[in-house]
């Protein structure tokens, strides 16, 4: 009903103020930043509680106790004294002085209440007064006027805290049990968010949640998968539970613009820039970081956007995100930050810098974690013309040891790329050549877990490569390098994508390449998370060519398209990849989505869309052993997986035929009503054509008609040679 | 299946019409002279000159004799089919956008666009056996929708007239008496401008394409929702093939929003489906712009296409065409 009413409101409105509302897209309406016409969202509780301990109004009034007791005669002196003594801190109110009298003896009664303009003053007031000598039996006792309310609250007699019962939670992890071990995705169009669930099986999602205007600008999946946050203008939330979304954390931020979660999911970065009131100023950054469970802020930096700089390059407004970056593991104990010439690495328990300094490095350009390991590794680059060459190194934390060196000359730009078990360290190195004027490259290869961490040199065949992505399989030992030659044949569109291992069959201690597959329409790479397969994508450009490629075989599973895609993901178990076209294009939105070896399953559109996430899954809980064990006897339990695949793709197919028999049925139905009157308009049809009979359209009929015509005669005489 | 591409005019296509015996095909377009084609080979046989505006929308005579043209120019005027010569013209205040002949070519439908401070409207007028006698009085007006009237048709019978434009509402009006006697439901109806209606052989049910990227299957008597075709892109044009229960869409990302990246990114398919499982069976690509006007030949075996980009696509059906299962 609520709904009705609005509309027609709405539309009245628009009558008097003269909008068509037909020619309106209500869709494309987006609301400015900050402004919610009167319709309050559910979360905009947050500040009325941070509120409500303020609300009383009386913040500005202090009560100054310990005054001489004075007949009447004698107030106004007294007055003028006091009146004297709290004006010099601020301005009192007009008639905000109050020295109340005792109606029997028309006396004062040694108290008096003083009104300030603002709470700050009155603050300032007690602080400076408490205590102030008017005479040696006069010492002022000030109170603010609102702890008078709170401590007659306080009840005479000592009581023991009532203790909440323990109530259990809910089990956040459910979706991981779900019977048909789908996985769940969350998409955001529109002002919709909708989490589903991938029933590739029945080549459609399955509604889980859906909610408007769920968050004000985006919303990320923890990296366990066990929350999912949103983003408001007063913070963050995060939101879980065993059957549906319950918001089960807050975290008051103003302005909240990113977040990040350390990967454990233990603490939750936010991020937010704020206009300074003077424009020569430069913005305001702050950065909380919480416990997610407790919603405690554990440690918060204030300061200038330069303060969070790095490097310089991409992220919003200078700062590159995030700023903090975590250590690898579920432990959440290590995150670390580049400074100018430093490196703040801190540490959890007491969220303060491990050692108690920085770590001191000059012209540090990047770094990063090794994904299970408290280890860093750093890029320094060259430094003084040259004579002091760029620098990787390894150094393991907390006891700041370096583990491992590299230098390197000539070295224009380095990345470093880590492989996901955290075993091996690829940095690509861009090199200038001898002239300078152009650069080549190479990779660095460590490898983390062998003893003295040895490192190769890996060249490409053709040096004048030059290298678009470059991707690790994940947990694996191969990676692969998409790279093309753009310098002798100008804007070659067709790179190559080579596939390297870090062990072969017979030789374990060297990198090998496997092979290279020549002229791909490709420019990013996506592995499975479970190894094995990758995508060759070719996205921008490309207009989403995508190649489904089995690197234990070398060779293509598939080729397909999805026009226009920007986005490409893979399911956390690797069963199903996920292909999205996003807002950026006003086109096609919506996603695909694909089995692992390049069946497109099923498509939906959505205008406005704008994010595709699925949810990630923990690491598996089944020891080793277990994994081995189902791994054995995998056609055992495939047995009882592919009768069900086979009843759901009978059920549909049945469901399929009774749907179309149902459409046909009623189609008939139609037409013959349809045949009905227009017999019965028969005569009348004939009438207005002016007794023309030929009502039967259908039924004329094409002839064929040969026509002979002789174009020419003539005679020949043929003889017979005998 | 080759199409026969027809190149005559040099304004994008407006409007495509097949004459009853489906031996002649009408085009319209916006520069100034509607063209009559052998809807066999795709010949040009000859032109229509006299109107000074894009031409919206024709209608040919069941005989074939006349021609009936509604144009920019805010005139419609009445041809002679075979010679060319114009027999008539209806002068309006503002552009003609849609004509519609009844049945048994007494009558003829014009709609008119709002035009300064004029509304749009719908004009029924009388058509003469004797071009002599034709007068331009107009025997009923109508008037109510805002914004263009971009289809008029009539109903079954003449009794009544069916008209659909800019504010999305299909209308069902007494053509006697001029009442308005139904509007399609708004719940279910379209949400964007109705670009296009086509009337089946029979004229019990009629296909409405609209910017809102969906065509719409009505009853004509009821005016009953019976089917909804979902696409990807807005829809300029409809067609019922005669023949088989397929229907057609036109049209593709509007002129001025086509990305400059690469065609297929407009869509400018015309894009079959099954009229009665709203399935969609395939696509004729060809056109670099959006599609205009299409139309069934009345023997169902081929069919035309007009696009923005000025071309006339003849398609004739292969035979596998008429064997298709889904």
């Amino acid at each position: 009903m609520g709904d009705v009413m609005v509309l027609n409101d709405i539309e009245a409105t628009a009558a008097r103020i003269g909008i068509d509302l037909s020619q309106l897209d209500l869709d494309s309406i987006r609301l400015p930043p900050g402004e919610d016409f009167g319709i309050i969202s559910d979360d905009e509780d947050i500040y009325q509680e941070e509120n409500s301990e303020l609300d009383s109004g009386f913040g500005n009034i202090i009560v100054v106790d310990n005054l001489p007791v004075v007949p009447k005669e004698k107030y106004e002196k007294l007055e003028n004294v006091i009146r004297k003594i709290y004006s010099q801190i601020g301005l009192i109110k007009d008639d905000g002085f109050w020295m109340p009298l005792d109606p029997e003896t028309q006396k004062t009664l040694g108290y008096c209440f003083i009104e300030y303009n603002t709470p700050q003053e009155a603050e300032l007031a007690k602080e400076k007064t408490h205590g102030y000598k008017l005479d040696r039996s006069h010492i002022f006792a000030v109170s603010m006027f609102d702890d008078f309310d709170r401590f007659m609250k306080v009840p005479d007699q000592w009581a023991p805290p009532e203790s909440n019962p323990y109530k259990p939670g809910e089990n956040l992890q459910q979706w991981l049990t779900d019977e048909k071990a789908r996985d769940q995705l969350v998409i955001r169009a529109g002002s919709d968010t909708e989490v589903l669930w991938n029933d590739a099986r029945h080549l459609k999602p399955e509604p889980v949640y859906k909610r408007a205007f769920w968050t004000e600008s985006f919303v990320q999946w923890s990296p366990l998968g066990t929350y999912l946050a949103t983003i408001h203008r007063q913070g963050a939330a995060v939101w879980g539970g065993a059957s549906t979304f319950n918001r089960l954390m807050r975290y008051a931020h103003p302005q909240v613009r990113l977040i990040d979660f350390s990967p454990g999911e233990k603490y939750l970065v936010t991020y937010s820039s704020h206009e300074p009131s003077n424009p020569r100023d430069a913005n305001r950054v702050v950065i909380n970081i919480f416990d997610v469970r407790t919603g405690k802020v554990m440690r918060d930096f204030k300061g200038t956007p330069d303060d969070f700089a790095i490097g310089g390059t991409g992220g919003v407004a200078g700062v590159s995100w995030p700023v903090f970056k975590w250590a690898g593991g579920k432990d959440d104990k290590y995150f670390a930050r580049m400074g100018k010439n430093v490196i703040s690495v801190y540490e959890t328990e007491t969220f303060s810098l491990v050692d108690k300094k920085s770590m001191k490095v000059e012209n540090v350009m990047d770094f990063s974690w090794s994904p299970t390991d408290p280890i860093l590794a750093l890029f320094v680059p060259e430094l003084g013309g040259g004579n002091q060459p760029a620098r990787v190194s390894l150094v393991q934390i907390p006891n700041k040891e370096e583990l491992r060196q590299k230098n390197l000359f000539s070295v224009s730009d380095c990345k470093m790329y880590w492989q996901s078990n955290g075993e091996y360290l690829a940095v690509k190195v861009d090199r200038y050549t001898k002239t300078k004027k152009s650069t080549y490259t190479g990779f660095e290869l460590f490898r983390i877990k062998e003893r003295d961490i040895p490192i190769e040199v890996l060249e490409l065949e053709n040096k004048n490569d030059k290298i678009i992505a470059f991707a690790w399989e994940p947990k694996g030992h191969r990676f692969a390098v998409i790279h093309c030659d753009n310098t002798s044949s100008n804007n070659n569109p067709r790179p190559d994508v080579s596939f390297y291992s870090m062990r072969s069959g017979h030789n374990t201690g060297r990198v090998s390449k496997l092979t290279t597959l020549k002229g791909k329409q490709a420019n990013a790479l996506f592995w499975s998370p479970s190894g094995r397969f990758i995508i060759l994508a070719g996205l921008k450009g490309f207009n989403g060519q995508l190649e489904f490629y089995n690197v234990d075989e070398l060779e293509t599973m598939a080729t397909a398209e999805h026009f226009m895609a920007t986005d490409i993901e893979w399911d956390p178990t690797g069963r199903y990849v996920a292909t999205a076209v996003t807002s950026v294009h006003e086109m096609e939105n919506g996603f695909n989505i694909w089995s692992f070896n390049g069946k497109l399953l099923y498509r939906i559109l959505k205008d406005h869309f704008f994010q595709f996430l699925w949810r990630p899954r923990p690491p598996s809980f089944l020891t080793p052993e277990k994994e081995e064990e189902i791994a054995k006897n995998l056609k055992k339990y495939s047995k009882k997986y592919e009768a069900e695949d086979q009843d759901v793709s009978m059920f549909l197919s049945e469901q399929d035929r009774e749907k179309r028999r149902m459409l046909k049925e009623e189609w008939e139905k139609w037409v013959a009503e349809w045949k009905r009157l227009h017999e019965e308009d028969k005569l009348e049809r004939q009438k207005l054509r002016e007794g023309e009979a030929s009502d039967e359209e259908e039924e004329y009929e094409a002839k064929d008609i040969e026509v002979e015509e002789t174009l020419d005669v003539s005679e020949e005489v043929v003889s017979f040679e005998d | 299946m080759r199409p026969i591409l027809m190149k005559g005019h040099e304004r994008p296509l407006t409007f495509l019409k097949y004459n009853r015996d489906g031996d002649l095909l009408f085009s319209c377009a916006k520069d100034h002279n509607p063209t009559v084609w052998f809807a066999d080979n795709g010949e040009r046989l000859g032109t229509y000159r006299g109107h000074n505006g894009a031409v919206w929308c024709c209608d040919v005579s069941r005989d074939s004799a006349r021609l009936i043209t509604g144009s920019a120019d805010q005139t419609a005027k009445l041809w002679n089919v075979q010679t060319g010569q114009q027999l008539f013209t209806f002068n309006f205040d503002s552009p003609a956008r849609a004509v519609d002949l009844s049945v048994g070519d007494r009558l003829a439908v014009i709609t008119t666009d709002p035009f300064m401070e004029l509304s749009s409207a719908i004009h029924v007028k009388r058509i003469a056996n004797d071009p002599a006698d034709q007068v331009g009085e107009s025997a009923l007006i109508l008037k109510g929708p805002q914004g263009r009237i971009n289809r008029a048709v009539w109903g079954p019978l003449n009794r009544t007239i069916i008209s659909a434009g800019e504010d999305a509402v299909i209308r069902i009006w007494d053509s006697e008496t001029g009442k308005l006697l139904k509007e399609n439901d708004k719940e279910v109806g379209h949400k964007k401008t109705i670009t296009s209606l086509a009337k089946s052989v029979d004229g019990s049910h009629f296909l409405t394409g609209s910017l809102d990227k969906s065509a719409k299957l009505w009853d004509i008597r009821t005016l009953t929702l019976i089917k909804t075709y979902v696409t990807e892109r807005p829809v300029n044009a409809v067609a019922m093939s005669p023949l088989l229960d397929h229907v057609v869409l036109g049209g593709g990302q509007d002129a001025s929003a086509v990305t400059t990246t690469d065609h297929r990114a407009g869509k400018f398919e015309a894009k079959f489906y099954d009229k009665v499982l709203q399935e969609e069976i395939g696509g004729v690509k060809g056109h670099f712009g959006p599609i205009n006007a299409l139309a069934f030949n009345p023997d169902g075996k081929s069919f035309s296409s007009g696009g923005e980009d000025g071309y006339v696509r003849l398609h004739h059906f292969d035979s596998d065409y008429f064997n298709i299962k889904i």
